[in-house]
């Protein structure tokens, strides 16, 4: 996307000094991320360095220890900030998918509107068949979550959040645990949603893809950013050591 | 119909002696029939209010606050390690004095009828059974579930009850059906207080009629049938409660 663009309004997640620790151990250690309106942001890194931690920060899941997190000008950890405007702004894709197993396909694209918004049936259930057509799902409404393969599992995991008409996606290695065959059906979804100028954050294994879809590439090893560059750029010119030996592992 | 099975049954006693009174006296049939009717309502009520009271049981010893969890412990401690008979007596002659109003004559005349005391006491008995079922339902639903609930902009309290309280109700159905077959047996404790259930109207009628084997006969194959047909009942529920993919 156009680098200006990106720059001109203020980014719509600001991350800061962001600090976090387990028991006693810090998992986050100063994180600072933007991303832009429409931006597609990626975060990779190994294992354990903290990329679910600071999803989970972002959408309010988890709460921080110090430094700040802003989502469109909403203090995420401020106790006085509406949750329900945050999570509204904020839609989260889990690498288990994490549907209700109780609920059809339609009811579970259609619950959170239905009682989180408080919006009029109708109107929710033709968004929610909208968005079962745009996740190539027809014919899939009235199943349940068991009933469905790991990718479409997924894809119904999109388009619930996608219901709530977030500003951005946040995907926590939505890829990861699907077979190898059905994990370009979801990045077709996800690849498409960058392409209507969804803002996106991405933590991902999948290297290819990142170089692809992503604006901007994070690295992160043990709750530090350790380098972070325009997608093309990172992996055409890492700089730091630990970035050039986990592309050297991974690529 | 109904009158060649009376007249059989009066033939029955008057050939054998064995008085199956409630079944050819016309007096007798409609007291015994109250009774089943009062048990049967007070098992309806009593199984309505100790799924609410577990379903709300179950949500405060997840609560943050630990005064909270520390007391709904010690409810179900408490109510455990107890009889339900001693509850009962506990709350109809221990609480129900206190609880009355002075009438015209200047008696004292409780607020609160036997009927009323024995449903509550049900109630909150198997409450904390519930309560127990229910929580062990809750934390069989994965946390990351809730999480995904919570990330739609659920709060806690509708993660619970859209979410979380529907699974935990799937996982623990066999067990709360258990509790609340219990339940329906105990509400022939209410027995004790003269609430004119099952048991207590069979008192009335094997005084009268003096035929005790014959009216335990009838008590016992009422709870037979009564229990039975709330087993059919909750194996519907379960059916309609099933869901793919869900083991349960
Ligand atoms: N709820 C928790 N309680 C205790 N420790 C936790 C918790 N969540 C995460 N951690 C720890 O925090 C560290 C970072 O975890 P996190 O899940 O953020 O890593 P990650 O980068 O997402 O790793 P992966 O690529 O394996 O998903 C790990 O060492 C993990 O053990
Ligand atoms: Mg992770």
């Amino acid at each position: 996307m156009n680098p200006s663009a990106a720059t001109r309004r203020p980014p719509l997640i600001r991350c800061r000094e962001v600090r976090k620790s387990f028991n006693g151990v810090e998992v986050l250690r100063g994180v600072c991320l933007d991303v832009a309106r429409g931006e597609v942001v990626c975060i990779i890194g190994p294992s354990g360095s903290g990329k679910s931690t600071l999803l989970r920060c972002i959408n309010g899941l988890a709460r921080i220890d110090g430094g700040s997190i802003h989502v469109d000008g909403l203090d995420v950890h401020d106790p006085a900030t509406d949750r329900l405007a945050l999570r509204r702004k904020v839609g989260m894709v889990f690498q288990q998918y994490n549907l209700f197993p109780h609920k059809t396909v339609l009811k579970n694209i259609m619950m959170a509107p239905l009682h989180v918004l408080r919006e009029p049936r109708a109107e929710v259930e033709a968004r929610a068949r909208a968005l079962i057509a745009k996740v190539r799902l027809q014919g899939k409404e009235d199943a349940y979550p068991g009933e469905l393969s790991g990718g479409q599992q997924q894809r119904v995991a999109i388009a619930r959040s996608l219901a709530m008409r977030p500003e951005v996606m946040l995907f926590d290695e939505v890829t990861a645990a699907l077979d190898p065959e059905t994990v370009s059906e979801v990045l077709v979804t996800i690849r498409e949603l960058a392409a209507e100028g969804m803002t996106c954050v991405l933590v991902t294994h999948e290297m290819g893809f990142a170089r692809e879809v992503a604006d901007h590439v994070y690295f992160t090893d043990a709750g530090l950013i350790v380098e972070h560059a325009p997608a093309a750029d990172f992996f055409n010119r890492p700089h730091d050591p630990r970035t050039q030996a986990f592309l050297a592992k991974v690529l | 119909m109904m009158e060649a099975l009376a007249r059989w049954f009066a033939d029955l006693h008057e050939r054998t002696g064995i008085n199956l009174v409630v079944f050819y006296d016309p007096f007798d049939a409609a007291r015994f029939f109250r009774g089943v009717l009062l048990t049967v309502e007070m098992a309806a009520l009593c199984i309505v209010a100790s799924v609410l009271i577990g379903a709300v049981g179950a949500w405060l010893q997840g609560s943050r606050w630990r005064c909270v969890r520390a007391l709904v412990n010690a409810y179900v401690e408490l109510v455990r390690n107890t009889p339900s008979m001693i509850q009962l007596y506990f709350l109809f002659f221990g609480l129900g004095p206190y609880i009355a109003a002075h009438n015209a004559h200047g008696q004292a005349e409780p607020l609160i009828s036997g009927f009323t005391w024995a449903v509550v006491c049900f109630s909150f008995y198997t409450g904390a059974f519930n309560t127990e079922t229910f929580r062990a339902g809750i934390d069989a639903v994965p946390r990351q579930t809730e999480e995904a609930a919570e990330s739609l902009g659920y709060t806690r309290l509708g993660a619970y009850l859209y979410v979380v309280l529907p699974l935990a109700l799937r996982i623990s159905f066999p067990a709360l059906s258990n509790n609340l077959v219990n339940l329906i047996k105990m509400t022939s404790v209410a027995y004790a207080i003269a609430v004119p259930e099952i048991l207590y109207v069979s008192n009335q009628i094997w005084s009268d009629a003096l035929n005790v084997p014959e009216m335990m006969n009838v008590v016992l194959v009422s709870y037979v049938l009564l229990v039975s047909g709330f087993n059919a009942l909750m194996a519907r529920i379960e059916r309609r409660l099933r869901v793919p993919g869900l083991g349960c």
